[in-house]
């Protein structure tokens, strides 16, 4: 499927630049192209793509369907896929949970949605389609999206509405199960493209710089660093490697979304992959702003709660991913 | 009639965005409006929304969630 794209690569570098084959630099420069013009398309497509089903299917009409359906417990399952389809920026965090609470949504099953949608974003199934494949993308969906539906549904165990801050507690105690129509834009699609196509430009252009950044250092490390240079240091046997990946992670904002094709370099390099995907669920999934942002709504002790869950969930998907890959 | 223009959102880059194209769109066109930054939380729940950044136009809600383009604010303004 991107044979062209290396063939593009090889012409530039090889013929129209004249450089030799098998050079560390030629080498470097050549995986750097091929990289940043693959990647850049999946983006591009799959932003799009995402684009066109969340203009028809905006995070208002979540709402509506998980405050009014009886789902018997797959509440938590259908708010953890309804996150991978709705873009999330954190600056919207603390409205969206407010907007859930006033609709009678259960605490849990808001969370298993604030925690799948940033882990299961278009910029994340982008980058990792063109960097590590279909087959570990669809792993890192299917586990991303469980991962949401089982910290939801231990979050909601744990009976944390007492720690939310006082005013939103009295949100709470007036919610009601919503019935006022959600008033859908009634546009045919040739006044949406306009809108989406905006979207789309403005997602791209906010994270092409760090990939393409992240490329660059990744290609520059391809052609240096010698094969299974980090098995020695991070084997399937240290046991510390998993948990050390994730809480490095939890820090860094998603915009570290420049990291992930330094990641598949160090994974080719020998670093195990449920250590990175590990890893990788740290950098998006959780953010120091995204829980400065939900102080308004919870206290400290339940922020750490939810991220304390989570991040336990993902260290847990890491060790089986090593196990079972 | 002058119109009453805010932006809803907790002060986020997008939310800033919108503001600045809103006066933009106002100063280049000459349209007689005020624009205000709502980044009060409580305030913007009032409007019922769950994401932002909010265009509301005489308390009324036209775009949620997203940074408007140009034209498209002139087309809401002109009506």
């Amino acid at each position: 499927m991107f044979d062209w794209i290396q063939n593009l690569a090889d012409w530039l570098v090889f013929d129209a630049f004249g450089m030799t084959p098998k050079e560390h630099l030629s080498e470097a420069l050549n995986f750097f192209i091929y990289d940043s013009v693959k990647i850049l398309l999946l983006l591009f497509f799959i932003i799009s793509l995402m684009g066109i089903v969340n203009s028809y299917f905006p995070i208002d009409r979540v709402r509506n369907f998980l405050s009014r359906n009886k789902l018997y417990g797959l509440e938590f399952l259908m708010a953890s896929l309804f996150g991978v389809v709705t873009p999330f920026c954190s600056c919207s965090s603390v409205p969206l949970f407010i907007g859930f609470v006033q609709g009678g949504i259960p605490l849990g099953v808001t969370f298993a949605f604030l925690i799948t949608s940033p882990l299961v974003n278009e910029v994340a199934i982008g980058l990792f389609i063109g960097l590590f494949g279909i087959k570990i993308t669809a792993i890192y969906v299917i586990s991303g999206i469980l991962l949401g539906t089982i910290s939801g549904i231990i979050l909601q165990q744990l009976k944390l509405e007492r720690f939310l801050t006082p005013w939103v507690l009295q949100i709470l105690e007036n919610a009601q199960r919503e019935q006022d129509a959600f008033q859908e834009e009634k546009q045919p699609f040739s006044k949406r493209l306009p809108i989406i196509w905006n979207e789309v430009l403005n997602i791209l252009k906010g994270v092409v710089p760090y990939v393409i950044v992240g490329i660059a250092i990744g290609g520059l490390m391809h052609g240096y660093i010698p094969e299974g240079f980090f098995e020695k240091y991070m084997d399937k046997e240290n046991l510390f490697a998993v948990p050390i990946a994730t809480i490095l992670a939890v820090p860094m904002y998603s915009n570290a979304s420049g990291i992930l094709p330094v990641v598949q370099v160090l994974v080719s390099k020998g670093i195990p992959i449920g250590t990175a995907i590990a890893f990788m669920m740290g950098v998006v999934g959780l953010s120091f702003p995204e829980a400065m942002l939900l102080k308004k709504v919870m206290t400290f002790r339940l922020i750490g709660v939810f991220f304390g869950v989570v991040t336990l969930c993902i260290i847990i998907s890491g060790y089986l991913f090593n196990v079972i890959l | 009639m002058s119109k009453k223009i805010k932006v809803l959102g907790p002060g986020c880059a997008k939310c800033k965005q919108t503001f600045q194209i809103l006066e933009e769109v106002i100063i280049e066109n000459g349209i007689e409006a005020s624009v205000e930054k709502v980044e009060d939380i409580m305030e913007i729940m009032k409007y019922n929304v769950l994401s932002t950044p909010v265009v509301v136009i005489d308390e009324k809600v036209t775009i949620k969630g997203r940074v408007p383009s140009k034209s498209e604010i002139l087309d809401l303004l002109k009506n």
